[in-house]
């Protein structure tokens, strides 16, 4: 490993975090891994919990914001996707539409 | 820095780490602890950062797994559904040692194995889970364990607990004392009243459980509650520590269990004592006076150890509960991390979810959910967000939620450990 280089790295986000030029965004492939939890990676069923990957992305964020915003009936997606801005909707969705290829 | 500058900088940055993508060949990640954190941190990595040469040491041939454990203690399910072999991590890419971390060299990026083998790292994560604080309890020790079992961590013990209650004569008190926080599976005292009270029902319709407890409140409190009184009327009794509910000793040879005023003489006790970091990580200095490991939220880097990240029960990353699950996510965030500062690049910014499902009985199912975000150095609460399943919901929604628990950990311990 580069350390000087990995420094220097750090040292620019650091720089560019300071600068408030770039909000601290969640990234939709570390959101997308919370999904995966009870959707899993791939489109193999198990169980009753739905599979995501593959699906439409404009599909799960519009199924998101319907359960955050109580249009859709649901256990737990509401509580969840209440958390999220839309912007955070939009990654996490193109992500996990991706399924486990989503680097 | 003006506009322009920032906008140098970010494509500076982009170049750097589409260069720096090759950087990471050859990297080296030693992961301790084949369990929900670490074979997640293991799996990822393969995943989403090939290039890097994964090993992950485990001390146990087979894992068991904490969550449905109370499902076998039960008798609702077999050990072998919640054991795992390594094969499937092998299988993976990953190279998977049988031995025990011992002793962790930081200024020098090795760690020593049982065995005398040293392994050198660039990275290394540390999933140890929990350990328990012997004789925090006086009288509750390893051997005491044998007899009044804790059965908090799976294996041996589940079955130990699950043996002295089918072997409990019909009438017989059962005993169950849950700690104070922080402590591993914060609902999970609970629901394991619950499902001793399932077996209790069908097999021995006489027998009172009573939990001791060194809290005041507890996770899904009215949902266990609301549980106690429908499905198991009269059966469960919950004495808070207001009430002298603290457990603070044990005779185990006796059956007695000891608060501040009184003494109880249980059929079976199930003594869930005081937990901190587990031992590789705590003996490494890295806890803090909780006994637990503080990170950075981002990353997971232990903040006395560099180079040294830690996932898991082990850590008290801010708001997140000690779950499974949790394990698990904090495990994927880490390894995409790892990848990125092993290429030179920034790591990402992670947002997590905390899901954890309990069973009340095999068809009634309830939930607690969170999403957390960096904030501060810790791991926050996104305000808003989460909370529990609803108190007074329909059956049918209990049903549904009992399913989403069986069919989370199939999905779970299948990417993880098949």
């Amino acid at each position: 490993m580069d350390l000087r280089r990995q420094a220097a790295a750090a040292g620019l986000a650091g720089a560019l975090a300071a600068a408030g030029a770039v909000a601290a965004q969640p990234s939709g492939a570390v959101m997308a891994e919370s999904c995966a939890t009870c959707h899993g990676l791939d489109a193999k069923p198990r169980g009753a919990i739905p599979r995501l990957a593959g699906r439409p992305a404009a599909e799960l964020a519009q199924a998101l914001r319907d359960f955050r915003d109580g249009r859709r009936p649901g256990t737990i997606m509401g509580r969840i996707a209440k958390g999220y801005s839309d912007a955070e909707i939009d990654a996490t969705a193109a992500a996990v539409a991706k399924g486990g290829k989503a680097k | 820095m003006n506009r322009r500058e920032v906008m140098a900088a970010v494509a500076a940055l982009a170049a750097a780490s589409a260069t720096n993508a090759r950087a990471a060949a050859g990297a080296r990640v030693v992961i301790i602890g084949a369990g929900y954190g670490g074979a997640s941190v293991a799996r990822t990595l393969r995943r989403v950062a090939p290039e890097v040469h994964v090993t992950l040491v485990e001390r146990e041939a087979n894992l068991v797994s904490c969550p449905r454990s109370n499902v076998v203690i039960a008798g609702l399910a077999q050990m072998d559904e919640i054991t795992f072999g390594d094969a499937g991590l092998r299988k993976a890419g990953i190279a998977v040692v049988r031995d025990e971390a011992v002793e962790i060299d930081v200024p020098g990026r090795t760690v020593r194995l049982k065995s005398g083998r040293r392994l050198a790292y660039d990275r290394l994560v540390l999933s140890p889970g929990v350990d328990f604080v012997w004789n925090a309890l006086e009288g509750y020790d390893a051997a005491a364990a044998e007899i009044m079992p804790h059965a908090w961590k799976a294996g041996p013990q589940t079955l130990l607990l699950r043996d002295k209650l089918r072997a409990m004569p019909d009438g017989g008190l059962v005993l169950i004392a849950a700690p104070a926080d922080p402590y591993r599976c914060p609902p999970g005292p609970y629901e394991r009243a619950c499902l001793v009270a399932d077996y209790l029902k069908r097999e021995k319709p006489r027998s009172k459980i009573l939990i001791l407890d060194a809290k005041d409140t507890f996770s899904k409190q009215p949902l266990f509650q609301e549980a106690w009184t429908t499905l198991y009327p009269g059966m469960v009794e919950w004495i808070p520590a207001a009430k002298s509910g603290r457990v603070r000793a044990v005779k185990a040879g006796e059956g007695i269990v000891s608060t501040d005023f009184d003494d109880h003489k249980a059929a079976v006790a199930n003594i869930i004592p005081p937990q901190r970091a587990g031992a590789v990580a705590f003996d490494a200095g890295l806890a803090e006076p909780t006994g637990f490991c503080k990170v950075d939220p981002v990353t997971f880097e232990s903040a006395k150890a560099k180079a040294v990240h830690l996932v898991g029960d082990a850590i008290m990353p801010g708001d997140m509960p000690k779950s499974g699950f949790a394990a698990n996510v904090q495990g994927k965030a880490c390894a995409h991390a790892l990848a990125a500062l092993l290429r030179g690049a920034p790591p990402p910014e992670p947002m997590l979810i905390n899901t954890c499902y309990s069973l009340a009985s095999e068809t009634w199912g309830f939930s607690i959910a969170g999403v957390y975000k960096p904030l501060d150095g810790a791991l926050r609460l996104v305000k808003g967000s989460g909370g529990i399943s609803p108190v007074d919901a329909d059956p049918s929604v209990r049903g549904l939620e009992a399913q989403y628990e069986r069919s989370w950990f199939d999905t779970l311990t299948s990417e993880l450990w098949g």
